[in-house]
């Protein structure tokens, strides 16, 4: 048996992977972390604070993984939907009542709603140790977007079941934008941008329309929210994410003076 | 018994006792805070929360609402938030104490000590995965994603409720208008949460736990989160039934309830009730007392703090940073400020100009 392994840990195919010894050596530890690209988003070594449950509560990381699940459950959901008025629907039914044991759209949105909570509790932790402190001001901000970008994700999702819940949900959601400040038709303002007695914005024309693509949450909306649930936020999200965890590696770790 | 306490918490959880309560609560909490820290204190919430649970649920009232499969998140959030409040408070009062007698911090001497990432971080971070992968697909076998009848535009449900996360910004939708609650007010947050780092500037309590190098920021950071933004999604998702009325928790949710509010303008109160005589034509000399209750609110109260109660801040932080924490922390103050007058003498609006949609 060891002989076997030895042969392997050898052999050209696991060494053409694997570009360190196998032993336990501080060497090899440190070529663990620094030859994977995946493992090197940490820093070779940390503080043993960092490795305390207590002292990290895991919420940063587990908000990353609840991220990979959002995106492989995601993957699967959408093979079988299509976001159209007539269809959504009847896919997510379909969904339900064909696939025996299936649990991956209970799983994509339980994980949403706990993404959400992780993602408060980091920013919670985050401030109680005083992590924004210098010199990790502009990470606690690409953080506060990331936060918001979170958001916007479980709320674009919200729309896609296309059941009374999802289309009341973000109707009263993208009430708000028809009162925004001089954008919106019904915000304070508004009525000044005019020209000759003619209102340049109006229901059809003003920030909710192009929120919505339409001046009610329809058809419009619903594949503009399944294309920036899809695509946009998650492109967005996985960006800022790589300079998030690259940042808290450059800045010094999760915390503490450098 | 059981009745009694049924009425007991209904009555309680009003939004201006439960408002009021879970403030009182929050500084009660940092206040003895050597108290509340004990492990014993945790044990009891938990305990005691879970009788009231065992208890509660056979109330059909009671275990519609808490059991609705959308709103368990919820339950999580509040049991998640108060524990590791709790840990965070507990882990502060440990370290102000070591830092007093001159002793390092819980994260300090030891634990600051570099360890190799591999296998020790990674392990930990590994385990998180597997047991949380677990717990999720458990939950997601026992509770199925709920799925509501087809989008019909022309049925509007009652209530219409914005997705968990949003109904705390849904709830100040009652004191403020849309414009308010639903866009300046969530700016201001994102705004206000990116200048936190370039505001403060207190070195201590980098990468450690502490409340008194940093009563200040903790306690803001506890209100601003526990109670304006948790409590509020609390009282939004398990509170607010039909026409967003109160429904305590023991409540039948009932569409014909209505709560009789008689709310009045600012400028009625200064020309009508106070002057005795009908409000001016001119809507700027109609609005003129609400426009100069938040000029001195905005504009005079900065400077006039900066003299009294924060001038050790204000000499600390200096002008630019003084100003716009100010301004960030004036705005919020406008929420509890609204609440109460709402409450006390039915105030609508301070600034009520309809014509314009420009209403404060």
């Amino acid at each position: 048996m060891k002989k076997l392994l030895d042969a392997t840990y050898k052999s050209q195919l696991w060494k053409s992977v694997f570009r360190h010894g196998y032993p336990d050596t501080p060497r090899n530890r440190t070529l663990a972390v620094l030859s994977n690209v995946f493992l090197h988003l940490h820093p070779v070594k940390v503080r043993r604070s960092g490795i305390q449950l207590s002292y990290t509560w895991c919420m940063g990381g587990l908000t990353f993984f609840l991220f990979l699940i959002e995106t492989i459950t995601g993957l699967l959901l959408m093979f079988y939907y299509r976001p159209t008025a007539e269809l959504a629907y009847q896919d997510i039914m379909a969904l339900r009542e064909h696939v025996p044991i299936g649990i991956m759209r209970e799983l994509h949105r339980w994980s949403a709603h706990m993404m959400v909570i992780t993602v408060w509790l980091h920013m919670y932790r985050v401030f109680l140790t005083g992590s924004y402190k210098p010199p990790r001001e502009f990470n606690w901000n690409v953080g506060v977007i990331l936060l918001v970008i979170t958001l916007l994700l479980s709320f674009t999702g919200y729309l896609l079941p296309w059941d009374q819940l999802a289309v009341w949900a973000i109707t009263v959601g993208t009430n708000m934008a028809r009162a925004t400040p001089f954008l919106g038709h019904e915000g304070p303002g508004a009525a000044l941008i005019s020209f000759g007695g003619l209102d340049f914005v109006h229901a059809g024309d003003d920030v909710r329309f192009g929120l919505l693509a339409g001046r009610f949450v329809g058809e419009g909306a619903l594949l503009r929210f399944y294309v920036l649930h899809c695509v946009g936020f998650p492109l967005v999200a996985a960006t800022l994410m790589a300079v998030h965890f690259w940042r808290v590696r450059k800045d010094g770790g999760i915390s503490g003076p450098l | 018994m059981g009745d009694q306490l049924k009425h007991a918490v209904n009555w309680l959880t009003e939004p201006t006792r439960y408002f009021l309560g879970f403030g009182l609560a929050i500084v009660l909490v940092l206040y003895f805070r050597k108290f509340f820290a004990k492990s014993i204190v945790i044990i009891a919430f938990f305990v005691l929360g879970g009788a009231f649970l065992a208890f509660a649920w056979k109330d059909p009232n009671f275990a519609k609402i808490i059991g609705k499969p959308d709103n368990v998140p919820i339950v999580i959030l509040l049991a998640t938030v108060v524990f590791f409040s709790w840990l965070s408070l507990r882990k502060s009062v440990i370290n102000d104490e070591r830092i007093a007698r001159g002793d390092p911090t819980l994260e300090g001497d030891f634990n600051r000590q570099k360890v190799f990432t591999w296998p020790d971080l990674v392990y930990t971070e590994f385990i998180c995965l597997i047991l949380f992968t677990a717990a999720l697909v458990i939950w997601s076998i026992v509770l199925e994603a709920p799925l509501e009848e087809p989008a019909a535009t022309a049925r509007t449900p009652n209530p219409s409720k914005a997705p968990w996360y949003f109904l705390g910004l849904q709830e100040l939708l009652v004191y403020f208008d849309p414009w308010i609650a639903g866009v300046l007010l969530p700016s201001f947050i994102i705004v206000g949460l990116c200048a936190i780092p370039y505001v403060d500037t207190n070195p201590k309590g980098n990468g450690y736990y502490t409340f008194n190098e940093r009563k200040f920021a903790i306690s803001f950071f506890w209100v601003g989160f526990v109670l304006f933004w948790v409590s509020f999604v609390i009282l939004g998702t398990f509170l607010r039934g039909p026409n967003w009325s109160f429904f305590g928790p023991f409540e039948y949710w009932d569409l014909h309830k209505l709560e009789p509010m008689v709310s009045v303008d600012l400028s009625t109160y200064f020309w009508v009730n106070l002057l005795g005589q009908p409000r001016p034509d001119n809507i700027l000399l109609r609005e003129a007392p609400g426009f100069a209750f938040l000029g001195g609110f905005f504009l005079l109260l900065p400077p006039l703090l900066a003299k009294t109660v924060c001038r050790s801040m204000f000499q600390q932080i200096g002008m630019v940073r003084y100003q716009i924490m100010m301004h960030m922390l004036l705005w919020f103050g406008l929420i509890p400020l609204k609440m109460l007058l709402r409450w006390t003498v039915g105030l609508k609006y301070i600034v009520g100009i309809p014509e314009w949609f420009f209403n404060i």
